[in-house]
């Protein structure tokens, strides 16, 4: 199973890539505009220049941002490949939403309310659905999420490399109880995950 | 000109007084400040039920209010927002009051009509609130996601009823702009000599037109749903819940630009005037108000990334989403490029056009984000997204609006406000306002989801910084609108040109008079030629 990339590596890329031009793009309109508001402000530039316009310079910032822009959905769309692309062998867990609880369905048949247990190393693929109205299931280490609709069925896959215990959430407004709407995944090793799935 | 001239000496139709010479009046100077008393009332109410919603944020658990309470206040306030403050400010007041000085008419095309859109928009606002005294205020969310909206129990009927009263009074007021651009435009004014205000109006309206309708028929099926459950969007019974989705983000999503266009429409008339230089590639602002008006209406699923609507889709809507970021990025260039060698003199509202470009900037860049596929599925509602919308429609729209505010107050009241006050609530506004949205950027990414009524506490930090910085930029809003209103105590004697500006509306007095021009306006060949300006500013300071 060391074939598999985790699929959140790509996302962060994605997040750096986008955060930090869009930072430096930022920083250089800011400075710009403050440099011009003090280098030709009107007690020290009394006569302003009539330049309307320059279609060399116009084309030019019209073209290029078209070029970052576009190579930034290129990356942002890899991202979302890999979260879409389920790899074979994946364990398959089905979660049904409801106002306001989660319910956890193993193939066994071992049912759970508000809990996620996987082991590590392997591949887990989500089959969301809804029993009343949408919800949304957001697992933010895993940098997952899909809406739960009524009568349809979504799904997410993550693949758990690390140990450990994050919290999932709903991410679409249900009613009075959303916010309270959380549930907790375990990352525990493939005996542990065994043994916890015999238990009653 | 005497003071007993102006508009607001001389009612229309002439023989009504006192608050008829309002009520039913046609004048479309008198119709833009009625529409200024009753937005700047929703306004406040809605800040206010923002500034409780916040509160209630600032620790973890109950704070101030129940979680019921919770979700009906960020219902009231995203519908009150949207529907009565973002979509109608500018165009409804400012559009009402300048366009037709703008392009030298002497009114709007329909002024019944423009009327009767003020009476809808009162009568909308009514529907809203009414819900509050009748069943229950709503606790869906603005967005009213079916099936959520059609089983829960509160009075969302009323809500939805308003938001298709409003939408009526919307598209009037975007058909009378588009007919009066085209109909009332003085002699000698092409396409090409028209404002840029107005031009943005004039994209604005077309999206007004035709993206409302889409919004009301579809609240009118969620109405239909909730009466007769006849299953549209029920699955059980063969409908699709994410058709009413697609539905409603159909409208809303052109309608971010029905908000935010007429703001880069102000921003575009105050950079020439205080740097006494013309625009910087006025073609490409008037192509790309008209590229965002028409490529913004196909970018509606970028909100339903997660919705489990096919991948092709999610690549469609991603890489169209990415194209209309263009044009704005455009515009960013140009107002920056004409400040370039002008001459600038630092005012009010070009400070606030400042905080604009900034806070926009930041709005905008984040929407990027929010367009990439892989990065959305994360933050998509989340705190980041609240933070990003509030940064392009407050920090963007509502920018404008102030700036507008202090760059047109002395043309629509003759009376000039205090600077210095002007700049501290400027300056108030601004640090505030990155106090309070910044950290919802990283308690987004940190995945705080939005509309949670409460969290863990590892997020407290963030949403207590954020509770602070939303009362300081409440206390600038408080004090530049006392600012403003103060003015009223001065005297009427604002020049018709305090700034120095090119466009029609600086030739007519402040306050305009009822028939806006006393002589047929003379048409320039490039609406922001500052040559005269420059050559009546020497004059007076050499002479």
């Amino acid at each position: 199973m060391n074939n598999i990339t985790n699929p959140l590596k790509g996302v962060d890329q994605a997040f750096i890539y986008i955060i930090g031009f869009s930072l430096a793009l930022l920083t250089f309109i800011t400075i710009l505009m403050i440099v011009f508001v003090f280098k030709y402000r009107r007690s020290k530039n009394p006569h302003p220049s009539d330049i309307r316009g320059n279609w060399i310079l116009e084309t030019v910032w019209t073209v290029i941002p078209t070029i970052i822009a576009l190579s930034m959905f290129y990356i942002g769309w890899s991202s979302y490949l890999g979260l879409r692309d389920v790899p074979p062998g994946a364990i398959e867990i089905e979660v049904y939403a409801q106002q306001f609880s989660w319910i956890v369905v193993y193939p066994t048949g071992k049912e759970v309310e508000n809990e996620i247990v996987v082991p590590k190393g392997k591949p887990v693929k989500i089959n969301l659905t809804s029993e009343d109205v949408l919800h949304s299931l957001f697992i933010p280490t895993f940098r997952v999420k899909v809406d739960a609709v009524k009568g349809m069925s979504s799904y997410v896959w993550f693949y758990p490399d690390k140990e450990g215990e994050y919290m999932f959430h709903c991410t679409e407004y249900c009613g009075i109880g959303h916010s309270e709407m959380n549930g907790t995944l375990r990352v525990v090793p493939e005996a542990d995950y065994e043994k916890w799935l015999e238990e009653e | 000109m005497t003071e007993s001239d102006s508009f607001f000496e001389t009612p229309s139709p002439t023989k009504y007084k006192g608050i008829w010479s309002w009520l039913i009046t046609m004048d479309h100077k008198r119709i833009a400040l009625m529409y200024l008393f009753v937005i700047l009332f929703w306004f406040f109410g809605a800040l206010i039920l923002g500034l409780l919603i916040r509160t209630e944020l600032m620790s973890v658990g109950r704070t101030i209010m129940g979680a019921q309470t919770y979700n009906a206040l960020f219902t009231l306030h995203g519908v009150i927002m949207i529907f009565l403050f973002i979509i109608p400010a500018i165009p409804a007041i400012f559009g009402n009051f300048l366009l037709p000085i703008q392009i030298g008419a002497d009114d709007v095309f329909f002024p019944k009509l423009n009327l009767l859109s003020w009476y809808l928009y009162i009568l909308g606002s009514l529907f809203a609130v009414s819900s509050l005294f009748f069943g229950g205020p709503p606790d869906t969310g603005w967005t009213f996601y079916v099936p959520f909206s059609v089983s829960t129990k509160t009075n969302v009927s009323a809500t939805l009823t308003a938001a298709f009263i409003l939408g009526m009074s919307s598209m009037l007021t975007g058909l009378n702009f588009i007919t009066t651009i085209h109909r009332m435009r003085a002699k000698g004014m092409r396409w090409l000599q028209i404002p840029l205000f107005t031009w943005s109006l004039y994209a604005t309206a077309w999206v007004q037109l035709l993206a409302t309708p889409i919004l009301s028929i579809t609240l009118l099926l969620v109405l239909f749903e909730r009466i007769f459950a006849i299953g549209l969007f029920d699955a059980s019974k063969g409908g699709d819940p994410i058709l009413y989705q697609h539905l409603f983000w159909m409208y809303s999503h052109p309608a971010v630009y029905i908000m935010i266009l007429p703001g880069m429409g102000v921003i575009s008339e105050i950079i020439p005037v205080f740097s006494r230089k013309s625009i910087f590639g006025y073609k490409a602002i008037v192509a790309s108000s008209m590229a965002i008006a028409i490529a913004g209406s196909l970018v509606w699923a970028h909100h339903m990334f997660t919705s489990g609507m096919s991948d092709v889709a999610v690549f469609v809507f991603s890489l169209l989403t990415f194209i209309v970021a263009i044009p704005s990025a455009v515009k960013v260039f140009s107002w920056i490029s004409t400040m370039y060698k002008g001459s600038i003199l630092m005012t009010p509202p070009l400070l606030f056009s400042l905080g604009f470009i900034y806070l926009f900037s930041v709005g905008g860049l984040t929407g990027l984000v929010l367009g990439s596929a892989g990065t959305d599925i994360h933050v998509h509602d989340t705190h980041f997204v609240v933070a990003h919308f509030h940064f392009v429609m407050f920090g963007g729209t509502g920018f404008a609006f102030f700036a507008a505010l202090h760059f047109w107050w002395p043309k629509i009241f003759g009376r000039m406000y205090d600077f210095k006050k002007a700049y501290v609530a400027a300056t108030m506004i601004i640090v505030g306002f990155i106090f309070h949205y910044l950290p919802m950027f990283i308690l987004g990414i940190m995945g705080l989801p939005r509309r949670y009524y409460d969290y863990m506490p590892k997020f407290e930090t963030g949403n207590m910084l954020a509770g602070i910085g939303g009362y300081i930029l409440i206390a600038g809003i408080a004090l530049m609108f006392f600012n403003l209103f103060a003015s009223f105590k001065n005297k009427r004697d604002a020049e018709a040109d305090p700034w120095g500006g090119t466009t029609l509306e600086w030739t007519v007095p402040s306050p305009p008079p009822l028939h806006n021009f006393i002589a047929p306006p003379e048409i320039k060949d490039y609406p922001y030629d500052f040559s005269d300006v420059i050559k009546k500013f020497k004059a007076e300071s050499t002479g």
